[in-house]
């Protein structure tokens, strides 16, 4: 197996207009690490130059996105700007300050189960899971060892929204071992909150109950929304995952998710997390050994 | 403090919306006609920013607890003061004890009801808009029922001098009339194949049942798209791309296309190919169930224009208000 991530040779960017008051970016029609690395550098650098006339700046997956005020700056403008940044950017020597953080899920729990079994109907191999038939589309024997693989390095927040708190994760491992399942033949009309699913190439937590379309592996006790802000982790921003963040999801059983559910619920619960300072550099010369040092110590 | 009786179908508090939380997924909310809103905020003697109620199709029945000097604009929905007609467009003043009843909409989706002094909710996140999908914002992050009380907020100046002030004709829009909205086409257009970019701008667009502050579903003939090998991370459907951001105003295309409102998902892995221009949202959110829309593409330079001239009509229209004050 590879243990190295050779970055990606990018096409030239697109920049297109979102009418009079957005502009839209889109670095590759492909995912990959380049592209979202630098999507995250340079959303972060036109936060740091505080450009007047910049209303929302968000990064996603592999484009990124800036609402404008048109009557303060003129799109072509932001463009120039933009491109500036790109050129002085250099994706793979790049470092930001982010957060590791430790995500404990129950898989195959009692909820997403039900819910999964409820939507057969909608799903590409009815008489399955949702674990079984995407061990099984990935190469694996049992749905043990798919599982393995998909905790086994930990998922970068590539870019969190659908809905407030979402945050879609890409696995921090080489193209040859990322996993990738379609989404459901019909989307589900509904999910658990805090299922863990996963579609496309990429993990996600669903903060609120509702709609969805991804694979449906497990449930965490813990909130990535807080609208009440009641958590200590929530004081800041009722949302926890920001893009860029590192998620280490970690098996757990029942009873430890049934005893961090009530933590949560009495207001008590802190998220296992640590800052670190993450280089790009490093990541794509070895990214297995440097995805452990980034998990070190954490749980 | 206004008191609702009947809340009507879908009745919210908003304003001009919550910005800078787009990256975590926060779509603004904020008023659907931003034109309507804000010329009702203006005839009360408020700013654009002070919060109004949002009526959808059937406005609510409400009582006041203390004079007040309000305005209703947008869609009409037949507003009457104790039983008598009130006009639209114009400043009212209610005595306390009075109740306000709106009916059904004949013209338009939405209609705003100004107060001076505004809707005095709580701010969340800077703005007093209501989102319900998490529920914040506005009364209690939801929209009005029976018994809701809402404060109202003090007013600037003496707004009991605008009373009688009536909106010049001309600046009134007319919501039956109105069946084209301008767009820009581009972000992911070019997963469409040609036929369909240009079908997207002739073809005739119904509004169908799905169209709330989300998004505007439309009815219309097949949307194609290019032949492609899906690239990595996108999803097997050609209408997917790898999931990026949505501009407010853009049109997704699962198949037909919908555009996306207020309080619309922030972004996704549909293809997107336009966007509706500022100056015209608000056009589209007026146009009800099964009516007719029509797309008419511009460039960047006319969508700027265009929202330039609203913004020298809103100018127009505040100075016209403050100088019969």
């Amino acid at each position: 197996m590879a243990n190295e991530i050779t970055p990606k040779d990018l096409p030239e960017p697109r920049y297109e207009y979102g009418a009079d008051d957005h502009v839209f970016v889109e670095l590759a029609e492909e995912m990959s690490f380049t592209a979202n690395f630098k999507a995250m550098a340079i959303t972060q650098q036109v936060a740091e130059r505080d450009i007047d006339g910049i209303i929302e700046n968000c990064p996603a997956n592999a484009s990124y996105m800036l609402r404008i005020d048109p009557g303060v700056i003129h799109p072509d403008d932001v463009i120039a700007e933009l491109k500036e940044i790109e050129a002085e950017l250099d994706v793979e020597n790049y470092e930001w300050e982010t957060r590791v953080i430790d995500i404990p899920v129950l898989f195959e729990d009692p909820w997403t189960h039900e819910t999964l079994m409820e939507f057969r109907d909608r799903h590409q191999d009815p008489d399955g899971t949702d674990l079984e038939y995407s061990a099984e589309l990935n190469g694996f024997d049992d749905v043990d060892s798919f599982l393995e693989a998909f905790v086994s390095a930990p998922h970068m927040v590539t870019m969190v929204g659908f809905v407030p708190g979402l945050p879609w994760c890409f696995q921090m491992v080489p193209r040859d071992q990322q996993l990738e399942v379609p989404k459901y033949v019909e989307p589900r009309t509904d999910t658990p909150s805090r299922a863990v699913g996963f579609g496309g190439a990429f993990s996600v937590i669903y903060p609120v109950q509702g709609a969805g379309g991804y694979q449906l592996y497990g449930r965490t006790p813990v909130e990535v929304l807080d609208v009440d802000q009641e958590l200590a982790d929530f004081s800041d921003s009722m949302v926890f995952p920001n893009p860029g963040d590192i998620l280490n999801y970690r098996p757990i059983d029942r009873e430890e998710y049934d005893a961090i559910r009530e933590e949560v619920e009495d207001g008590t619960y802190e998220y296992t997390y640590k800052r670190v300072n993450f280089s790009t550099e490093e990541f794509f010369e070895s990214p297995l050994e440097y995805n452990d040092q980034l998990t070190e110590d954490l749980a | 403090m206004i008191t609702i009786q009947e809340g009507g179908i879908a009745s919210t508090v908003q304003d001009r919306g919550r910005f800078g939380h787009y990256h975590i997924g926060m779509p603004p909310s904020g008023a659907m006609d931003k034109y309507a809103h804000t010329v009702a905020n203006y005839l009360v003697g408020n700013n654009a920013d002070a919060a109004t109620i949002e009526m959808t199709y059937q406005g609510i029945t409400a009582t006041f607890d203390e004079d007040a000097v309000i305005a209703i604009t947008g869609a009409d929905m037949s507003p009457t003061l104790n039983g008598e007609s009130i006009g639209t467009w114009e400043t009212v003043a209610v005595d306390a004890g009075d109740e306000l009843e709106l009916a059904f909409a004949t013209e338009g989706a939405r209609a705003y009801l100004a107060v001076a002094g505004g809707v005095d909710v709580p701010e969340v996140m800077g703005s007093r808009s209501t989102y319900t999908l998490v529920g914040i914002g506005g009364h209690e992050g939801r929209g009005l029922e029976e018994g809701d009380e809402l404060p109202i907020g003090e007013a600037d100046g003496t707004p009991s001098e605008l009373v009688d002030t009536q909106l010049d004709d001309e600046y009134v829009p007319s919501y039956a009339d109105e069946d084209t909205v301008r767009i820009v086409i581009g972000l992911t257009s070019y997963r469409l194949t040609d036929e369909s970019k240009e079908r997207l701008c002739e073809a005739e667009w119904k509004v169908s049942a799905e169209a709330d502050r989300t998004g505007y579903r439309l009815e219309g003939p097949e949307l194609e798209f290019k032949e492609r090998e899906q690239p990595f991370g996108a999803g097997t459907d050609p209408s997917n791309v790898v999931d990026l951001g949505y501009p407010i105003g853009s049109i997704q295309v699962p198949q037909k296309p919908i555009v996306l409102m207020q309080d619309a998902v922030t972004g996704g892995g549909y293809s997107t190919v336009g966007t509706v221009i500022s100056a015209d949202r608000g056009l589209l959110a007026q146009r009800q169930t099964h009516k007719s829309v029509y797309f008419e593409a511009v460039d960047v330079d006319e969508a700027i224009a265009a929202r330039e001239a609203r913004d020298d009509r809103l100018e127009t229209i505040r100075a016209e208000i403050e100088s019969t004050n």
